[in-house]
């Protein structure tokens, strides 16, 4: 009984270890799931060539044109020009108040924050900023900077200044919570030699963590900028989908008070239009859009390979 | 020991507590800069309230003025004064379901891939797929949704013409392909060699140490992709607004085939209308209603989500 029971295994064993090494099940497993990541990957050809080749005309006809001219009803005149401005004016918002204030946050919150109740709170509260729809930022926008009477005066309603404000608001918890991975990634060792021979804590802040972390937090904010440019919801509630830049004689403050609009609300207001008309235009502008993108992303990429450290 | 002076400075004076301490304008820079990060940090706890007020606000303000009777009426067409809740947040579900259908396999069949299956080399070349696709534009995939999902893809398989919510749904699902798949394989990524290692030693094929034994162990993280992905499915506004149609209003509908609104759509219908809209005075109102529903959904998954990853992580 035993010795039939042991046979009846080792014919299993000896069977499975002859049998076939190839597992077809297994092969077209694998197949599959490389197949769903080239997915992706024809996805992303088919659109950008549909995009390029809708946006062929326009560039052969009048390429510098494109770039130079305003917006226009006339598909054959519409460029993209206040676009860009608009987009810069609002990229320079976000650099000069999002990117300190997040980076401020998180050095709190990786250098200074203990444990405590608080603490928790503030981390609650970036990681749900994170997390909210980019519209609801839009009518925070709308109440906060455009509707608001103490603010109006300042702001000038629907106005760059107000895009601008918002899309920072927008864009903080992704700079508070890259820039704490950044801080997160110096070594322990480079404080504890700093506070070795008495620094304080803001001198081992800024002469140790943050050169080290500097190049994260570059890399990480680069990336932020490039959010800033797509972003269109918010930007589209507070107006600009239907506003012009004002040019010539108005002075700086009454530009950024003025009505403005964006690169990816352009795209959104020229497609809105008679699509067959704009088509060609609003894929134009599509390619100016993806070819700013691109220029940030590589800065970011390039920046992050040459200055990345291994601890 | 006895007679050893600790010299401190020129004056030769020996070393006392007072040398150790900051000299006070160290000490009030060092509690400047303190404060200074604190105020930049509770900053994201005022956004928040911010948020929150705003959003109750308008909403009482729309409340208290419409016939409640309006908000439970055959179609969303706020020029008509019909707010009717049930339209915009089936559109939504419809959008979300279509995107999860695309997103879901997508996303976690290339996260399998490259967290199970690719050599590190294959990894560094594909990942940067995903990282492209998540950083194209919504207006941009909006425009594709529109002109070659709606009419080349959902056109030709389905009977259907124009923008619809499943066209629109395609585009988000695309969109969101990239979080699901960097989500989930961060938690393939977080299971323990050694789960897989006793899985080979029993004799386990790779698909099998694969399916029964990776996926359980991570099964955690990749719910919390997958409700991650309907969150911002849920609130992704662009290609919803450009590729869904209806933009004056819609009736009721659960078909994928028609043209819908969603909560997003709405939002941006009334955005875009508000200056022309001045007759019906709560169009305008309206908009912080649809945003409060828009926020405690979305806040509800984000929550849900995040329990899921902690769990991963408590386990490993």
């Amino acid at each position: 009984m035993a010795t039939a029971r042991a046979s009846a295994t080792t014919g299993a064993v000896e069977a499975a270890l002859r049998g076939r090494r190839t597992d077809p099940a297994g092969i077209a497993f694998q197949v599959a799931l490389l197949a769903a990541l080239l997915a992706s990957l024809l996805i992303l050809v088919l659109l950008l060539s549909d995009v390029v080749q809708t946006a062929l005309p326009v560039f052969e006809e009048r390429a510098v044109d494109f770039l130079t001219s305003g917006v226009s009803s006339l598909p054959e005149r519409a460029g993209v020009r206040q676009g860009i401005i608009g987009s810069l004016y609002i990229v320079a918002f976000v650099v000069l108040i999002a990117i300190p204030l997040g980076v401020g946050g998180a050095i709190y919150m990786e250098e200074y924050a203990r444990d405590t109740r608080l603490t928790r709170v503030i981390n609650a509260n970036i990681r749900n900023l994170a997390g909210v729809p980019a519209i609801v930022y839009g009518l925070l926008g709308i109440a906060l900077f455009v509707q608001f009477q103490a603010l109006q005066p300042i702001t000038g309603g629907r106005s760059i200044i107000s895009a601008g404000l918002t899309i920072s608001i927008l864009v903080l918890p992704i700079v508070t919570i890259t820039a704490a991975e950044a801080l997160r990634a110096v070594p322990q060792g480079i404080r504890e030699a700093a506070f070795g021979v008495g620094a304080t804590r803001w001198e081992v802040v800024r002469s140790h963590v943050l050169p080290y972390a500097a190049p994260g937090i570059f890399t990480g904010t680069i990336l932020t900028l490039a959010r800033a440019f797509g972003e269109t919801a918010p930007l589209i509630l507070i107006g600009a989908a239907t506003g012009f830049l004002s040019s010539g004689s108005a002075g700086f403050v009454e530009t950024l008070q003025g009505p403005y609009t964006a690169l990816p609300t352009l795209v959104y207001s020229y497609a809105r239009r008679n699509l067959r008309a704009f088509e060609n235009v609003t894929a134009a502008t599509i390619v100016v859009l993806l070819v700013i993108l691109l220029l940030v992303n590589a800065t970011a990429i390039i920046l992050r390979n040459r200055y990345e450290r291994k601890w | 020991m006895a007679g050893v002076t600790i010299e401190a400075g020129p004056a030769g004076a020996p070393l006392s507590v007072s040398d150790l301490r900051l000299r006070s304008g160290r000490r009030r820079r060092e509690g400047l800069v303190r404060r200074t990060f604190f105020a930049a940090a509770l900053l994201s706890v005022l956004i928040n309230v911010l948020i929150v007020v705003t959003l109750f606000d308008g909403t009482w303000d729309f409340l208290s003025r419409v016939d409640l009777g309006l908000l439970w009426t055959d179609g969303w067409f706020p020029r008509r004064d019909m707010y009717d809740v049930k339209t915009i947040v089936a559109g939504t579900m419809v959008v979300a379901v279509v995107a999860m259908v695309v997103a879901t396999p997508l996303g976690l069949g290339a996260a399998i891939y490259l967290a199970e299956y690719a050599s590190r080399r294959t990894r560094r070349r594909l990942k940067p797929i995903l990282e492209v696709l998540a950083g194209i534009p919504s207006v941009v995939m909006g425009f594709f949704a529109l002109t070659v999902i709606a009419p080349d893809v959902v056109g030709r398989l389905f009977d259907a013409r124009g923008p619809s919510l499943g066209a629109a749904g395609i585009g988000v699902g695309i969109l969101i392909t990239p979080l699901v798949a960097s989500v989930a394989e961060d938690a393939m990524f977080a299971v323990p060699r050694s789960l897989r290692e006793a899985s080979y030693g029993l004799g386990a094929r790779k698909r099998t140490t694969t399916i029964r034994v990776v996926f359980p162990a991570a099964v955690s993280g990749i719910v919390a992709a997958l409700i991650l992905g309907i969150s911002r499915a849920i609130g992704e506004t662009l290609v919803v607004a450009m590729a869904a149609g209806g933009t004056g209003g819609s009736l009721f509908t659960l078909d994928p085939l028609e043209q819908g609104q969603t909560m997003t759509a709405a939002m941006t219908a009334l955005a875009t209308g508000s200056d022309q809209v001045k007759g019906a005075s709560l169009a305008f109102p309206s908009l912080f209603f649809v945003g409060t529903l828009l926020f405690f959904m979305t806040l509800a998954l984000n929550v849900a989500s995040e329990r899921f990853v902690r769990r991963v992580r408590r386990r490993y």
